[in-house]
């Protein structure tokens, strides 16, 4: 049996901020990811705001993690190597309650410690954000916006190179406390460990149900999507919010890393977790979608709609159905080193490294660890061809030809590029994979020309038969063999 | 960096750019480089095993690669090409970037032609309700796996759109044993050629499906089955009528789209109903000098038709090469029943061929050219559909002043 000082269950952006947060020490460290990449659930599906921490209750770790989280970001975005906007946001309002709301807000925002707030009168508005309609609105100068799958792979990625191992496509089935350690079971195979993490998102119920933590509601918040061509980022300087109600925040536009808008979410509860894992977009949600975002731009059309996409929130709520705040817990009565995060939804994105070093505090309060002085907090990119001047691309193509074969035309991403996220850290070897790490396959043609190129490069690198090439979920099957196998092929 | 000349660059060694570059030989203009970004010239021919290939040309039927090979073989006689070399940029100076595994490269030329192809219109396009999973395809993505990288994409397949390909991977499916369930095509009528809906679907008997569409796609990690919905005359599904077809692959065969990143680049103007550059007879673009031809420019119905064009180009760019071209004032419009019209100019010095497409099936019917109101040209056809591209002799001296020529189907 394997076995492992640590194991965390769910290697999203949480389960990976954790992860390398402990890798700082002298532990062994398994992550266990039930999908085949880490971004694959709620860590790539969302709007990639860097919240300034005003929406939350004064107290809460919501609150308080989401202040930290955002003030780290700049810093960590050098040492990580993702895309990071620091582009401020408005919430918008028209009518006299909005603005008694937004002055709520702002004081809740002061009392939890955010910076940079102030009510704007229209004029105001219109110098910051030309294009929102409002009477007026609240800026926060600090919020932003990042590539939360760029996010998500390089925390996870640094982990992995201070010796985090990531264990792709195992789901963990159960967990039971034997001769003072933690069995893991999983659908491929035992583990075994003396520290367990719950850090499952979306899972977080079952895992801490597990854990003989019972008792959690857990339900899913579905947000549905609509992604407009790079054209409208002209046209959006910072996200544009409605004023937030109590339960969340509005339908809102966001300016991605990319130039890109995207318009939502709607908020669907989800009680059946079974339903935890479908990501369809109804037609009637994108209509709804962007009816209501039109209140606030009035720029969303057809004819710039790329393509939708949906997300789900893992909320903890009581049975009255109220939200909770995110549940980070040690009870060693139930269950001896064990971490249990429950509800970890918005702000987790911008939250997630300071949820790891709150992790890892907790756990050395338990427990000493013993500083791993190897630990490299920097993390080096993939350096972009279509990023570089001419200069450093003859510089790049000298050093390594391989940075001359353009693959994927459209976005400029050369072979190089493409090798190096076919070898990324993770040992993830699905399509999506290098798309999300490269960019390749995201331009106009959406992988007309390269996809298949990549995919041939895949098998060929990672010896990956065609029968078991995956676009990007479990179970995506690209190919249902080679041609002539099936008989009758001329 | 050293910049090198040549008198003409072609960008693209497909059927129009090969074709360009003999003819340009043939016109005693010898300076000619070819650049190909695969390692191979031929561009889509090369996954194109099907027949069909070069009966215009040569008087027979030959497969695609076949057909790459002559035209290979006449442009290599003189022209260099470069393959495994991608063109960054263009500027409207004809100034290009190329890049390859040798390094960054700036070649400036006398005179440019575009040649680059087409590419598909992909599922964003049409924003089809339903999760995002594995097993759809388009038709030529699904060609290529097929053809060239000798991949099987699934084993029981619904076609979404009856456009030449899509027709052709039917059959080329259900010779590799899948099983196609049928073509769905939201229009009244095919937007293929004719020949392919008897050659690929009838003689299989794969039932083409007019009027229908797929509303939802199902499945979350592979694809698991479709939903189709008969439409109403405006394109709008018709509430009662979905079906549910079980399949694990999805083609898509909706359109295909001039390639011109390089031409905007150069700032060229576009034209917005066939988003190739707009060009006058000489097959000039708005930059000087810069010709444009194959579905680069607008889509074929057939190869021999894109290397036609593209040798009129290169006897363009060799005239431009030896002294200025004869201008172009007189606009050419798309009036009523006409989709587009090509060129967007014509001079009325010289004899012209003006290129279009009707926008529905017609009976028998007239194309006609009018200038002021007064009927230049006229050509009578029993019948006309949108899928086979139409052209119209405009004589010289036809046309003058600097009026308006308006092309309508009546």
């Amino acid at each position: 049996m394997r076995q492992f000082d640590v194991i965390i269950i769910g290697g999203g952006v949480v389960g990976s901020a954790i992860a390398r947060e402990l890798t700082r020490y002298r532990l062994s460290i398994a992550v266990m990811e039930k999908n085949p990449d880490v971004v694959c659930e709620t860590s790539g599906r969302n709007s990639g705001v860097v919240h300034g921490g005003f929406a939350y209750d004064e107290g809460t770790l919501k609150a308080r993690l989401c202040v930290e989280g955002n003030r780290g970001m700049d810093a960590l975005a050098r040492e990580l190597g993702f895309r990071f906007i620091r582009c401020g946001k408005v919430l918008v309002g028209k009518s006299q309650e909005d603005y008694a709301s937004l002055q709520r807000t702002m004081a809740q925002g002061a009392r939890n410690g955010a910076t940079g707030l102030s009510l704007i009168d229209k004029d105001e508005l219109a110098r910051v954000c030309p294009a929102a309609v409002g009477e007026f609105a609240m800026l926060s100068e600090t919020s932003g916006v990042l590539d939360p799958f760029g996010y998500t792979i390089a925390i996870a990625e640094n982990a992995a190179q201070n010796g985090a191992r990531y264990f792709l496509e195992h789901t963990v089935t159960g967990l039971s406390r034997e001769g003072g350690h933690w069995q893991v079971r999983t659908d491929r195979g035992d583990f075994a460990a003396r520290w367990v993490v719950n850090a499952a998102g979306l899972g977080c119920g079952e895992i801490s149900d597990m854990l003989g933590l019972t008792g959690y509601r857990v339900i899913g918040s579905k947000g549905d999507y609509i992604i407009l061509d790079k054209h409208t980022g002209e046209l959006l300087p910072m996200p544009i919010y409605p004023v937030p109600s109590n339960t969340y925040m509005g339908i809102h536009v966001t300016n991605t890393t990319d130039g890109n808008v995207i318009v939502g979410p709607n908020a669907e509860w989800i009680d059946d977790h079974a339903q935890f894992a479908y990501y369809g977009v109804p037609q009637e949600n994108i209509d709804y979608l962007a009816e209501s975002a039109s209140d606030i731009w009035p720029h969303i059309h057809k004819k710039d709609y790329i393509r939708n996409y949906s997300g789900i929130l893992p909320k903890w709520v009581d049975e009255n159905g109220k939200i909770q705040d995110f549940k980070i817990e040690m009870r060693p009565e139930i269950a001896p080193n064990a971490v249990n995060l429950v509800g970890i939804e918005s702000p987790g994105l911008t939250a997630a490294v300071p949820i790891g070093r709150y992790v890892a505090q907790m756990m050395r309060e338990a427990e000493p660890f013993e500083a791993n002085p190897a630990f490299d907090p920097v993390r080096r990119p993939i350096a972009r061809f279509a990023d570089m001047d001419d200069a450093a691309r003859g510089e790049a193509i000298a050093h390594d030809p391989d940075y001359g074969e353009i693959i994927c035309r459209c976005e400029q991403v050369t072979r190089a590029e493409i090798l190096r996220a076919i070898h990324n850290p993770l040992g993830v070897r699905t399509v999506t994979g290098v798309k999300l790490r490269t960019r390749a396959m995201m331009g106009r043609c959406q992988g007309g020309y390269c996809q298949m190129r990549i995919a041939q490069m895949i098998g060929e690198e990672l010896g990956v038969p065609a029968r078991e090439m995956t676009y990007g979920r479990a179970g995506s099957w690209l190919f249902s063999g080679e041609m002539g196998e099936s008989g009758v092929d001329a | 960096m050293k910049t090198a000349y040549h008198d003409v660059v072609i960008v693209g060694a497909g059927p129009a750019g090969l074709a360009a570059a003999a003819e340009l030989a043939r016109r005693g203009v010898s300076d000619v480089l070819i650049v190909e970004r695969e390692k191979e010239a031929g561009g889509i021919l090369r996954q194109c095993i099907h027949d069909g290939f070069g009966v215009d040309r040569y008087g027979e039927s030959l497969c695609g690669p076949e057909y790459a090979q002559r035209l290979i073989d006449e442009a290599a006689q003189h022209a260099q090409i470069l393959t495994d070399t991608t063109v960054l940029s263009m500027t409207a100076e004809r100034e290009l970037t190329l890049v390859s595994r040798e390094g960054l490269k700036k070649v400036r030329a006398g005179a440019v032609i575009l040649t680059m192809g087409c590419r598909e219109r992909t599922r964003g396009a049409l924003a089809i309700p339903g999760e995002r999973p594995a097993g759809v395809f388009t038709a030529g993505v699904a060609q290529a796996y097929m053809n060239l990288y000798g991949r099987m994409i699934g084993r029981r397949a619904v076609i979404l759109g009856s456009g030449d390909i899509g027709m052709i991977m039917a059959r080329r499916l259900t010779l590799s044993g899948a099983q196609v369930e049928g073509v769905y095509e939201i229009r009244p009528i095919p937007s293929g050629l004719p020949r392919n809906v008897a050659q690929c679907l009838d003689d299989y008997g794969i039932p083409l499906h007019l009027s229908h569409t797929i509303t939802e796609i199902h499945g979350s990690a592979r694809v698991t089955g479709v939903t189709v919905s008969a439409v109403d005359a405006k394109g709008a599904p018709i509430p009662g009528t979905q079906r549910h077809i079980p399949c694990d692959t999805v083609i898509l065969s909706i359109g295909l789209i001039p390639e011109n990143e390089l031409s905007l680049g150069a700032g060229i103007a576009l034209d917005p109903v066939t988003r190739g550059a707009r060009v006058d007879e000489h097959l000039q673009t708005s930059c000087p000098g810069v010709f444009a031809a194959g579905n680069a420019l607008h889509v074929h119905d057939l190869a021999d038709e894109a290397s036609l064009e593209a040798e009129q180009a290169a006897r363009s760019a060799a005239a431009y090469l030896a002294g200025p071209l004869e201008a172009c004032r007189i606009p050419v419009r798309a009036g009523a029943g006409v989709g587009y019209a090509l060129p967007a100019y014509v001079s009325g010095a010289a004899d012209a061929s003006i290129s279009l497409r009707v926008r529905d099936k017609l009976a028998p019917c007239s194309i006609v050219l009018r200038q002021g109101g007064r009927e230049i040209a006229r050509r009578r056809l029993l019948a006309a559909i949108p899928a086979q591209m139409i052209r119209v002799a405009l004589p010289k001296g036809a046309a003058c002043g600097e009026a308006e020529i308006v092309v309508s189907a009546e």
